[in-house]
């Protein structure tokens, strides 16, 4: 095991790698495989100093079950955010809030604002200096406890599994 | 049929990158602006698919890969630069 | 009937693209008007750029990926981007009222 680790710092970012570069060329072929597994040891090698801490994502099952609530939910949003925008405006209340966070692992926080963005008629703009709350932007917010009790149980959740810490 | 839908869909764009250049125009302040340019990038991507679709070309997929990389890069420093008045620190 | 199905999946992707940018003239202000491209665009792009991977698949039999990577792509940073330029409104804002706490 910790052969593998002095090899592959970082395991999940290369086999991104490899299929990315496959992606890329547009092709499977054997030769393309060869190089995009060479490139996939020097990178994370040679850039390792800009990824200090180790990511140990857990449970993969989880994480595919998220992923699918999260599509299904981004086609919901877009569904209900289109309405808005094509509705009058003055059936919008636009209003901003504080999202209380207790998730901590970095990548953690930034997949959770991303999905935050991606979903019903939410940005996140901002994570606050101690990284205890992110401030979320609502298009229509009738009840904002309503909408950070479901945010808390439907995506930090299942995020807060995946990503433990070491 | 299909090639109804893509002429549609192509004037739908075109419409859209109209709307957006007005915002990039008026748009009040400089966050207005990054986001219009930001979508405009995007509403060009859909616009080059939509060609090659219609021409029944793949040549086009690399410059739309290349506007969506090289449009990512470019609202992260415009946005960096307002945050903090210095792009690279 | 396969065509069909690309002509809805066009048609239904132009017009998500079509009511982002709407959004972006119509909405009152900024922090409202980041709605449209970060959600409804998004999906746009990705509906036509799926429409184009099916064409290209049936059409010429191979793969075809340079779309699938794409759509990842934009799905990854459309968020960030939208981030990064509501952390910078806010950071605007905050200077014209002389540095009050955050809203």
């Amino acid at each position: 095991m910790k052969k593998i680790k002095k090899i592959l710092p970082h395991p999940v970012l290369s086999i991104a790698l490899v299929f990315i570069w496959l992606l890329l060329n547009n092709t499977f072929s054997a030769g393309h495989c060869v190089l995009g597994i060479i490139l996939a040891v020097l990178i994370p090698r040679f850039t390792s100093d800009f990824w200090p801490e180790e990511v140990c994502a857990k449970q993969p099952l989880t994480f595919l079950k998220f992923s699918g609530i999260v599509a299904y939910d981004i086609l919901m949003a877009n569904i209900a955010v289109s309405r808005l925008i094509l509705g009058p405006n003055k059936n919008l209340k636009p209003a901003f809030f504080n999202l209380p966070l207790d998730i901590e692992h970095p990548l953690g926080i930034s997949l959770l604002a991303s999905t935050i963005s991606l979903t019903p008629g939410t940005v996140s703009c901002d994570l606050s200096e101690d990284k205890t709350y992110l401030i979320v932007h609502g298009l229509s917010i009738n009840n904002a406890d309503q909408i950070i009790d479901e945010i808390k149980t439907r995506y930090e959740k299942p995020l807060m599994e995946v990503f433990k810490p070491c | 049929m299909l090639e109804f839908a893509l002429s549609v869909a192509i004037g739908m764009i075109v419409v859209a990158l109209f709307l957006n250049v007005y915002r990039l125009i008026a748009g009040p302040g400089m966050p207005d602006r990054i986001l219009a340019l930001d979508t405009l990038y995007i509403n060009s991507i859909v616009l080059l698919i939509l060609f090659g679709l219609y021409l029944g070309s793949t040549l086009y997929f690399e410059a739309a890969l290349l506007i969506a990389v090289m449009g990512f890069v470019g609202t992260v420093a415009l946005s960096k630069y307002l945050l903090r008045g210095d792009i690279i620190e | 009937m396969f065509e069909i199905t690309l002509a809805i999946l066009v048609l239904v992707g132009a017009f998500f693209t079509l009511v982002g940018s709407i959004g972006i003239v119509k909405l009152p202000d900024f922090f409202t008007r980041l709605h449209g491209p970060t959600k409804a665009t998004t999906l746009g792009a990705g509906a036509i750029l799926i429409a184009s991977s099916i064409f290209f698949f049936v059409s010429s039999g191979e793969l075809s990926l340079h779309e699938i990577l794409i759509t990842f792509f934009l799905f990854i940073t459309a968020p960030i981007s939208a981030h990064l330029m509501a952390k910078s409104a806010l950071h605007l804002k905050q200077k014209e009222n002389g540095n009050e706490t955050t809203p």
